[in-house]
């Protein structure tokens, strides 16, 4: 299209600017727009390419708001670069990917990311060692991250208590002053969560969470994510079918870096394609 | 009782114990000075005291420098940068107090400009005949060059040995500019022949005592100050960005502002005691720059005890104590003890000499004592409780 063309699409006579009209505009750029209804995260054509070898192959995939999520698939199917390209570590090669309706994760960066509302644990749960599990979940709380902010702030009895209640909710109340480096496997992917948790997401991103845990732990762990989803979105990638089974509603199996199918678990595991997968190879 | 503010870091048991070491000594060698006579056993000489006050100013510097790298976990291998900084703009105000009292009698010139048939003064050396103004530089200088130059690397995410090595480059190149006569700053002598600092006299030891005194209180102030900010939230998450610093990213925090933060703060520290340092020894010369010096910081902050503040005073303190007695007996080796002492230290003490006393303070404890401690964490890391 020419100059002259866009500029008179851009000007048209029989139409008015949205901004020029009362109460069209119900969100303003750069804020999420994920209603009721709408999707939380859109991912499109996504492709992820390392020397040659695509980690993701045109990959599209949408997440309700809302939904819990689980996303299964074989090793170097690619849900971790997935997770990369949304909390904005691996920028894609080609394709979109938004939060909400108007927030493009692939211009953002990690902080920036992390701020609008995406909380991840990773595979390997990385807390910070030398702090006690009270004061990880402090310094994942939602707050002002400014530097300034951080040297006058003082933490009032209000976010004192949230904090109580989050190492309540993830087991830790006992072990609150207790380093982290110390804690157990389990309890450090629990502390994780529990970071995710005080960053007020709307979108979880967890990846692994269950892996070196005991059976009781994993249950807990189920029960966990299950009364998150409703209130955020939760994204799980695991390997265990079990656990997957235990908590799942909707699944969806990556193969080679592109979703092989999605639905139910039980329409998933009768899928010819996901069989010849994962026992075919 | 978590967040410290400045004035509960002032009143903690810690701040209050160095403090109390610190004006002890400095008080009981002013008094030694000025009230025995010379030839009493008892006298401190002068030397004494500008030696004690030159180990207060390396004190000064390696406290800045333990706020980067104990904490931050950012080696600077180039802070004796912004001491050399600091440290000119205090010698360019004791410059400009010479006024017609040099060697040529020149009132408008300093005596290098002088000699290098300079006609007028160049403009940067406006204003540092005023002591405010100076003040402001040594604040400013070391200040701005740190915000720079930490902004480009820790925005490109320059970390590590990387990060080392340049910061290095960048002492070795100011040392390289400073040698030059063309720059304006005395080339290879530098600045030198002090007369006097706000109109006392630099040679009488009332005036020593005084620069003692004031690089005490320094001292005391920038510990403090560091109390405060590692206590605060911003010095927890910066623990977290030396820690993890991918996951202190993703949970929000721009840790490239809180690296500039530290790191700029560190600089102005670093400032503050190469000007405290210039009137006491009386010269300031581009050897200050020298990489070597940067590197000796570093082994006095290692010696000491990373992370723990105190442990840097002590380290500076103490190698530098060693390296008076040393460099008498044998200075031809001093380099090589140095060197060695720093191989000794990552070897046996990584922690240094405070990680070394604290892993072993509940058996010595117990052994003197005879009483259990109640020490919950034994093997902490030397962390502000």
């Amino acid at each position: 299209m020419s100059a002259l063309d866009s500029l008179r699409e851009t000007f048209r006579r029989d139409q008015v600017f949205d901004f020029m009209r009362q109460g069209t505009r119900s969100v303003s750029p750069g804020q999420l727009d994920a209603g009721d209804g709408k999707n939380i995260l859109y991912l499109e054509d996504i492709t992820v390419s390392f020397d040659g070898f695509k980690a993701l192959n045109d990959l599209t995939m949408y997440i309700k708001t809302g939904e819990l999520r689980c996303i299964i698939g074989p090793n170097g199917a690619g849900k971790s670069t997935m997770m990369d390209v949304i909390t904005g570590k691996t920028r894609p090669d080609s394709g979109t990917c938004f939060f909400g309706q108007t927030l493009d994760l692939t211009r953002l960066s990690e902080t920036d990311i992390a701020t609008a509302g995406i909380g991840r644990k990773f595979q390997k749960p990385t807390v910070f060692p030398e702090h006690t599990a009270f004061e990880n979940l402090e310094l994942a709380m939602h707050d002002a991250k400014g530097t300034w902010h951080s040297l006058f702030t003082r933490m009032s009895g209000e976010q004192k208590s949230w904090i109580e209640e989050t190492l309540a909710q993830v087991g830790l109340l006992e072990d609150r002053d207790k380093v982290a480096g110390l804690l157990s496997h389990g309890q450090k992917q629990w502390l994780e969560i529990g970071m995710v948790l005080m960053q007020k997401p709307q979108l979880l991103l967890v990846d692994e969470p269950i892996a070196g845990m005991t059976r009781q732990e994993v249950e807990r762990t189920g029960q966990l994510l299950q009364s998150l989803a409703g209130k955020h979105s939760v994204v799980v990638v695991e390997h265990d079918m079990e656990f997957i089974r235990s908590i799942a509603s909707t699944v969806t199996v990556l193969h080679q870096g592109s979703v092989l199918a999605e639905g139910t678990m039980d329409q998933v595991q009768n899928d010819p394609k996901v069989i010849e997968v994962y026992l075919g190879e | 009782m978590r967040d410290s503010t400045f004035k509960s870091a002032l009143s903690d048991r810690t701040a209050k114990t160095f403090m109390g070491v610190l004006f002890g000594a400095t008080l009981l060698v002013t008094l030694l000075n000025q009230i025995f006579p010379p030839d009493s056993a008892l006298h401190v000489s002068a030397y004494t005291v500008t030696l004690l006050g030159k180990y207060l100013c390396y004190a000064l510097l390696a406290l800045a420098l333990d706020l980067v790298w104990g904490y931050c976990g950012i080696l600077s291998l180039g802070h004796g940068a912004f001491f050399a900084l600091g440290g000119y703009a205090m010698g360019m105000y004791l410059m400009r107090q010479i006024g017609d009292r040099g060697v040529y009698g020149n009132a408008e010139l300093p005596d290098f400009m002088v000699f290098l048939n300079w006609s007028e003064l160049p403009w940067y050396w406006h204003g540092f005949d005023q002591f405010w103004f100076a003040a402001l530089m040594i604040l400013l200088v070391p200040g701005l060059l740190a915000f720079v130059f930490g902004w480009l690397a820790f925005r490109s995410r320059v970390t590590g040995v990387y990060l080392s090595i340049i910061t290095q480059a960048l002492t070795y190149a100011l040392m390289l500019a400073f040698f030059r006569n063309e720059l304006g700053f005395g080339g290879n002598n530098g600045l030198t022949d002090f007369k006097d600092l706000l109109g006392f006299s630099l040679q009488s030891d009332g005036t020593r005592v005084a620069l003692l005194m004031a690089t005490a209180i320094s001292l005391a102030f920038a510990f403090v100050l560091c109390r405060w900010i590692t206590g605060s939230k911003l010095g927890r998450v910066v623990l977290a960005v030396r820690d993890a610093e991918s996951r202190a990213r993703f949970i929000g925090y721009r840790t490239e502002h809180y690296k500039l933060w530290v790191f700029t703060a560190s600089a102005i520290l670093a400032g503050i005691a190469g000007a405290l340092y210039v009137p006491q020894v009386g010269i300031i010369n581009p050897g200050e720059f020298s990489p070597l010096n940067s590197i000796e910081l570093v082994v006095w902050v290692a010696v000491g005890g990373r992370a723990t503040l105190y442990g840097a005073v002590i380290g500076a303190i103490l190698v530098n104590y060693g390296k008076t007695v040393f460099t008498g007996i044998m200075p031809e080796a001093w380099l090589f003890a140095l060197g060695g002492l720093f191989v000794a230290v990552t070897v046996f003490m990584p922690q240094g000499i405070v990680g070394l006393v604290e892993k072993h303070w509940p058996t010595l404890k117990q052994r003197f004592m005879k009483s259990d401690s109640n020490d919950d964490r034994p093997s902490a890391q030397g962390e502000p409780s």
